[in-house]
């Protein structure tokens, strides 16, 4: 790891080289009166003043919806088309928060812990993430209580931290990044030994992380999995804003003798995605999906995957039509 | 001519069993020639036509839809063309908003009697969609999903 | 609010219901609250901020129970719930309704007539952003018109918070879970999502009471209740219904008239 200085002028120069070397760039685009990414060709599309963009940057390398093979019948014949992880475009993404770079662990966690996903593994080879630390957050925000901060390098490649003259340091973090780099390798020049940590938001921690754990390993029939759902509506929008959240659907899409197989988000959240074909639902009310919503972020993962589910982006608590405040309710079950 | 001279558009017709399947079928054996650009699936009635089938033929590559059944008061079933009428006044509201191209629906009541205004009703109907031109702006999102990538534009 | 307060705690105390349903402060601005005993009504409160449709869940029998309950309900609200009294999904004898009227008191309801006779003081006007936004989309020509709802579409990801926010959605099965044969497509796509819109306003048709709680819900901000509210307000003249004053007289897709327009018919 190496620590540069890259000034205003440089960061534009690099951007351009970023884009003229044909990688595909996300950025944060300020459309709609949403910031979201979406591909971008200039630094000037790229949006300022936001504290978070409503989705996360998993679609990078868990797209909404994917085709994992296709098929057609000829003469008797079926030709199967699999998924070709050559057709994975190089792709950069920009002004990534620490919360959402640090999705990418838990997210290839679950993509990996029995079987390797080829898809996934394809599109993450392929991303390389320049990460921005946050000089700002909101009330939603809490990546310090789950062992992120503001400042944190877990899954980026290269990490800037702006400066008051539209320079950045730069935190060059890996080989990916070090490719970045060389893509105009002028611009970085001899870090001044400014200190990074001058310029992140002091956000506290809300609660502890292994309090939480202590109380969840006891919490499974407790009341207050209903108390905390009943204005829940249950539809998708916590898990699909979510950096971490990876519940799929298989779905075909045949055609006569052609047709294929389409991977896409699915949500825990959902009465529907544990329902049985007898009509059993093991999941059958609201509060049994929060509870497993929940225990699968904060027990769960850590227990089996050794990591926890959930960045402290916020998205959902600020995503949810009915408030349901993913700090509020874990800092209660703390203090239970 | 038009510059659409060699298009041949693609309509889907969705008939009821007991008036405009059997008027077409009267076209056929009066010997009446008409456009052979449509393809007829038979429904019990107009009432049970989903609307969302009309879509799903744009989708599948129509340029054309045709919807036609009992006159008022002669529906086999008694209201199911009342009912028909009444979800397409609401559905060619819901198209036009959404910017469909409700030109491209052609609703109609032909009788089990009528086999020359099926013919017509065809005939016709082609010629309003080779003036159209094929439904590409449609058929080109119909299957986006490879295109689509992550928030990709088209 | 003092006395709403006060009334409920009254009511759970006695016995008269055994939830009311109710609005207490949150994060950002005011949700749901289950109020289940007179201690908690100490949270409740009521003001013009108070837009959530509550009605959504009074469908729900596992939340409500099988007790009498009270639901606190401002106009789009009480709309919503009289369309639910309409469609025969509400029991009178098992809901008090409660709402602040303009002069700051208190008022109760127990039967479909007594909210209609208040509710039709109050005329449904497009509010500004509704106003706005659909003198937009009037403004447009159909080309236009398709771009801007499939840029629109493209952007929706299935998560169906419009769904679940609406309090006329309350089908056990939803068509989009039908899938024999698959009908609309699970999978997000712009045609996929343009098809269940779609459905979702025929769906709505002279039933959709212009409460807002779609387009409210859309995490990523697609004005979906226009959809609903342009038809509510496109097939009011075409069906004879007053828009957000439903009457029990049929709804709209349920019924029909020998002199339905039919000049779009050759």
């Amino acid at each position: 790891m190496e620590t540069k200085y890259i000034s205003q002028s440089g960061i534009e120069q690099w951007f351009d080289a970023i884009v003229t070397s044909g990688k595909r760039v996300f950025a944060p685009v300020n459309s709609r009166g949403q910031v979201d990414f979406k591909p971008v060709k200039k630094l000037s599309e790229v949006a300022d003043e936001y504290i978070q963009t409503t989705q996360s940057i998993k679609a990078s390398v868990y797209p909404k919806a994917e085709v994992l093979f296709s098929y057609e019948k000829v003469n008797g014949k079926v030709n199967l088309t699999d998924f070709d992880p050559e057709s994975v475009p190089e792709t950069v993404l920009w002004k990534v928060h620490p919360c959402d770079a640090a999705g990418f662990k838990p997210l290839s966690a679950i993509f990996n812990w029995d079987t390797t996903d080829k898809l996934h593994n394809a599109h993450l080879a392929k991303t390389s993430v320049i990460s921005f630390s946050c000089s700002a957050a909101d009330e939603s925000c809490f990546c310090t209580s789950v062992n992120g901060s503001p400042g944190n390098t877990a899954g980026s490649d290269i990490q800037l931290t702006m400066l008051p003259d539209g320079g950045a340091i730069v935190e060059i973090l890996s080989p990916k990044g070090e490719a970045l780099v060389a893509l105009s390798p002028s611009v970085f020049v001899a870090d001044k030994g400014e200190k990074k940590e001058k310029y992140l938001v002091d956000l506290p921690v809300r609660f502890n992380l292994e309090e939480v754990n202590a109380k969840l390993n006891k919490a499974f029939n407790s009341t207050v999995w209903k108390e905390q759902s009943e204005r829940c509506l249950g539809c998708g929008a916590c898990a699909f804003v979510c950096p971490t959240c990876a519940c799929f659907d298989i779905q075909e899409d045949a055609h006569g003798s052609k047709g294929r197989r389409i991977r896409c988000w699915d949500a825990c959240g959902f009465a529907l995605f544990t329902l049985h074909t007898s009509g059993h639902n093991p999941r059958e009310h609201q509060s049994q999906r929060w509870r497993q919503r929940i225990l699968h972020k904060f027990f769960y993962m850590p227990e089996r995957l050794s990591v926890v589910g959930c960045t402290g982006c916020g998205r959902c608590s600020r995503a949810c039509p009915v408030d349901m405040n993913i700090l509020e309710h874990i800092t209660s079950i703390a203090k239970q | 001519m038009s510059s659409n001279t060699d298009f041949e558009p693609k309509i889907i017709a969705f008939v009821c069993n007991w008036c405009t399947y059997a008027g077409a079928d009267l076209t056929g054996t009066s010997r009446l020639k008409y456009a052979t650009n449509v393809k007829i699936v038979r429904f019990p009635c107009t009432g049970r036509i989903d609307f969302l089938l009309l879509l799903k033929s744009f989708a599948q590559g129509a340029d054309g839809v045709i919807v036609s059944g009992c006159h008022p008061n002669d529906c086999h079933y008694t209201s199911g063309n009342f009912h028909a009428r009444r979800r397409w006044i609401a559905f060619r509201s819901v198209l036009d908003l959404m910017g469909v191209d409700i030109r491209r629906i052609q609703y109609s009541w032909v009788s089990a009697a009528e086999g020359s205004k099926w013919a017509d009703l065809v005939n016709n109907t082609v010629a309003d969609i080779r003036a159209l031109g094929p439904y590409a702006e449609y058929q080109k999102v119909a299957d986006y999903l490879e295109k689509e990538g992550y928030n990709e534009e088209a | 609010m003092k006395k709403l307060r006060e009334r409920a705690a009254e009511l759970l105390s006695q016995g008269v219901v055994s939830l009311v349903l109710g609005y207490e402060e949150g994060t950002k601005r005011p949700r749901p609250l289950f109020c289940r005993n007179s201690v908690n009504a100490e949270k409740l409160i009521f003001d013009s901020r108070c837009i959530h449709n509550l009605a959504v869940y009074i469908t729900k029998k596992e939340l409500v129970g099988k007790e009498r309950f009270a639901v606190t309900a401002p106009i789009s609200t009480l709309r919503s719930i009289m369309q639910l009294f309409v469609e025969n999904q509400l029991n009178e004898e098992k809901l008090l309704v409660l709402t602040v009227d303009l002069n700051g008191e208190l008022r109760e309801f127990t039967t479909f007539d007594e909210i209609a006779a208040y509710v039709a003081q109050f005329e449904l006007k497009r509010g500004e952003r509704e106003q706005e936004l659909l003198s937009k989309i009037e403004g447009m020509t159909r080309e236009e018109r398709w771009k801007f709802w499939m840029e629109e579409m493209s952007h929706c990801f299935k998560c169906y918070a419009c769904r679940s926010a609406c309090p006329l959605c309350y089908c056990s099965k939803c068509v989009v879970e039908v899938n024999r044969p698959q009908w609309i497509n699970p999978w997000p796509a712009p045609l996929a999502n343009m098809e269940w819109h779609i459905n979702r306003a025929m769906h709505m048709v002279g039933r959709c009471t212009a409460c807002g709680a779609c387009g409210d819900a859309c995490p990523i901000g697609i004005p979906i209740d226009l959809i609903t509210r342009k038809m509510m307000e496109d097939m009011a003249p075409e069906f004879g219904y007053i828009p957000g004053q439903p009457a029990k007289q049929g709804n709209a897709l349920s019924t029909w008239k020998l002199d339905d327009r039919e000049q779009f018919i050759r």
